[in-house]
């Protein structure tokens, strides 16, 4: 499972991954802020298609893993409503070398960016948003 | 003409134009993902300029939108994504 509703908790996600022959990490996380594009944010509401949503997370996983064999990854990400300061997503990528673990972890985040059916509906003192919809999603 | 049942999701935008999480339609053999889009478009004024579909999936996978809808297929239209 890689969606959660709850809080991430980026110690249990380090623990599920670290090895003793790791000999570095990359965690990743992204948080709300307070701002986009001009406009005050203060809560962000994330929705997803879950089921599919968590095949394409798996697809990614599994391609990055097959790229770094020696790569060791998770990733969870979080939906509902965020408020500012919340991670909405934490990537661990433990490597023996940190070039590895650098690479694959961002990697891992620009793949999700791309092609993963999450959404996010912004919240603040001018109203609400759907990112991404050329500004009709604004009501 | 043969119909057949295909359930149709709403996410994110298209959830609150439409006010549902969910369809069933009942459309004629040989409908594609596309003509879904224009009937929707057709009846959702919000949706008028979108002459393009947004992203498609079939039974949780991205597919075409000239895909050839089958009987109790799931189909989604997808948003512009923005996960991170």
């Amino acid at each position: 499972m890689y969606l959660t509703d709850d809080p991430i908790d980026t110690r249990a996600l380090l623990a599920r991954v670290l090895r003793s022959s790791d000999g570095a990490y990359v965690l990743f996380e992204g948080v709300v802020r307070n701002h986009h594009e001009g406009h005050a944010v203060e809560s962000i509401f994330y929705d997803a298609y879950r089921p599919m949503a968590e095949k394409e997370i798996d697809a990614i996983v599994r391609d990055i893993a097959a790229r770094h064999p020696d790569v060791a990854l998770a990733v969870v990400h979080r939906l509902g409503h965020l408020v500012v300061g919340d991670s909405s997503i934490a990537i661990v990528a433990a490597a023996p070398h940190r070039a590895e673990a650098f690479e694959a972890a961002r990697m891992m985040i620009d793949r999700i960016k791309e092609t993963v059916p999450i959404w996010k509906k912004e919240r603040g003192p001018s109203g609400e948003e759907w990112l991404g919809w050329q500004g009709s999603g604004r009501c | 003409m043969p119909a057949m049942k295909v359930r149709l999701l709403f996410f994110a935008v298209l959830r609150d134009i439409t006010g549902a999480d969910a369809r069933e339609l009942v459309l004629a053999e040989g409908t594609t993902a596309r003509d879904v889009w224009q009937s929707l478009r057709g009846e959702l004024p919000k949706l008028a300029d979108y002459v393009q579909p947004p992203m498609i999936a079939v039974n949780e996978t991205y597919a075409e939108p000239e895909t050839v809808l089958r009987e109790g297929d799931e189909l989604a239209f997808i948003p512009p994504v923005a996960g991170g």
